[in-house]
């Protein structure tokens, strides 16, 4: 079921959205990413697991620019982004973001959260942005709460509409940091489900996510980070059953 | 003139009503654009002191925010760290009614009040107005930047609307202490209701009646501006329902919802 036909091909780099070149990250003394190195692939779903304080939100977030990179390079299609500061914007519409505490704007509503950035940074006139927020809305099973207040729906419902938010950009690649991991069990699977149907329909994915069944499942390829450097990445059948390090085999026999 | 405490009353209010209308309506006038432009200092002044700074800013742009934070501190603590007819006096006397020279007694009065309880009130604001940008979490501003958005668009859009939302009763309350204290300018003889009241007592050496008129029109405008602030606080919560759409077929018909039963699920994926 997975994509496995690109792993070790990175010689090849002319299809990469993005690639991040010995990344660094250190708060003060603590150095969090220690020379990270991986490559995006268009329509390739790619999950990071690794237990809490292993450095996978500061990763995603050193991609999306929220935490400035302390050496190393982050390439989107070729271009580096941390030297050319002017496009940061255009940048991170290209970039989606999905987070664990949904982070939709409180003043206004589902609609209104999907609006706002397609007309303040893409300049979408204000009817042609609500169409396509409601054409994503709905793809997600949210268009009936388009009216409503983020503090009027539910967790799992507020993910979603988060999702539909950074949908509604046209992103490349979408970066998710623990999507389902402050919902209660029983909106998880819905969640979930809109994540499922994303990676169907091609869409490039960093996942971060502690949901290892979904991660086998949906996967290309499975990235194990452990204490700021990528310990292993591999297939989700080779992470999964038979990994090579013996740290992963710790970390995944740990969590089964 | 009638001996009786009652009687004091009604005749002093006879007999200088309109001392206390032009009065109250100056008090009115001074206090409520004091609070406005103050309002307006104070948004100026959180907005600034905000400003983010990164390392890899630019040393000039470091170096002016910082500049710009020390001489902002500066003034929120002089002005809320000095009394209100301290302040008026040194601005007043320290070139002000030099500046406004040119002008009518009456409206110089005016014109020295509202600036000075503008200054004043700005102070307050200031801090009021960047507890509130404090209390929006910070997730929303890394949500707003990671669809791309500008600093200064979540700001304005997102972050603001919601920090003086939350500031709104602190920012009422401004206005309140401003009715009140807006009284200390009768030392530059502005002539707002303690200074009218003064002049109304004094003819007939009546100052308990007076002041007894006085205190009662004190606390009318300060209750019914009280009333009115809570009346639009609770507009500005929003409202508590909305509407269901139809799923799917985007269609016309709709379902209001009340937020009791908001954990109802919308239509499932296509
Ligand atoms: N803003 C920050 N300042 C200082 N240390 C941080 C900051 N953000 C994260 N860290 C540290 O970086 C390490 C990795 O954190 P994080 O990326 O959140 O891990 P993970 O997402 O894998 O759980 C942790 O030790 C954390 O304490
Ligand atoms: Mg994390």
């Amino acid at each position: 079921m997975s994509n496995i036909n690109n792993i070790n091909t990175n010689n090849s780099n002319s299809n990469a959205i993005l690639e991040i070149v010995n990344l660094e990250k250190r708060f003060g003394e603590n150095n969090v990413l220690r020379d990270i190195s991986m490559s995006v692939f268009e329509g390739e779903v790619v999950s990071i697991i690794g237990s809490s304080g292993a450095g996978k939100s500061t990763l995603l977030r050193c991609i999306n620019l929220l935490e400035e990179p302390s050496g190393g390079d982050i390439l989107f299609h070729g271009k580096s982004i941390i030297t050319d500061r002017q496009s940061i914007s255009r940048y991170r519409a290209k970039v989606g973001m999905v987070f664990q505490q949904f982070n939709l704007f409180n003043n206004m509503t589902v609609l209104q959260n999907c609006v706002v950035g397609q007309v303040k940074v893409l300049g979408r006139s204000r009817a042609e942005a609500e169409e396509t927020a409601i054409m994503y809305l709905d793809r997600v099973g949210m268009y009936a709460f388009s009216d409503a207040l983020p503090r009027q729906i539910s967790g799992g419902q507020k993910q979603r509409a988060a999702i539909a938010r950074a949908l509604c950009m046209n992103p490349e690649v979408i970066l998710f940091d623990e999507p389902t991991s402050s919902l209660d069990p029983e909106m998880v699977g819905e969640v979930l489900g809109v994540m499922r149907y994303l990676a169907k329909g091609g869409m490039t994915m960093l996942v971060v996510t502690h949901e290892m069944s979904f991660a086998r499942e949906i996967s290309s390829r499975v990235v194990f980070m452990d204490s700021g450097i990528i310990e292993e990445a591999d297939t989700p059948d080779v992470i999964f059953t038979s990994p090579k390090k013996e740290r992963t085999r710790a970390f995944i026999s740990s969590i089964l | 003139m009638p001996q009786s405490f009652f009687g004091g009353v009604s005749f002093i209010l006879s007999k200088y009503w309109s001392l206390f209308l032009r009065g109250t309506v100056i008090t009115v006038v001074v206090s409520l654009s004091g609070t406005i432009f103050g309002f307006l200092i104070g948004l100026i002044v959180a907005l600034l002191r905000t400003i983010p700074v990164h390392k890899s800013d630019k040393p000039l742009k470091k170096l002016s925010v910082r500049f710009l934070s020390v001489i902002l501190s500066a003034y929120i603590e002089v002005f809320r760290g000095t009394p209100m007819i301290v302040q008026a006096m040194v601005i007043y006397y320290g070139g002000l009614s030099k500046a406004l020279s040119g002008l009518h007694d009456i409206y110089k009065g005016i014109v020295s009040a509202i600036i000075i309880i503008s200054i004043n009130t700005g102070a307050y604001m200031a801090e009021i107005i960047r507890g509130g940008i404090i209390s929006v979490d910070s997730g929303q501003m890394e949500g707003a930047l990671s669809i791309g958005m500008t600093y200064r668009q979540v700001m304005f859009n997102v972050i603001f609307p919601q920090a003086i939302r939350n500031v709104m009763p602190s920012i009422g309350n401004e206005f309140v202490v401003n009715i009140k204290d807006s009284s200390v300018l009768n030392v530059i003889s502005v002539a707002e209701l303690y200074f009218m009241s003064k002049s109304a007592a004094g003819a007939y050496y009546r100052y308990f009646e007076a002041f007894f008129i006085t205190a009662v029109i004190y606390f009318i405008l300060t209750f019914t501006v009280t009333r009115i602030l809570r009346f639009i606080e609770r507009k500005m919560e929003g409202k508590d329902s909305y509407t269901i759409h139809g799923s799917q077929s985007y269609s016309k018909a709709s379902i209001h919802i009340t937020s009791e039963s908001k954990t109802i699920t919308g239509g499932g994926l296509k």
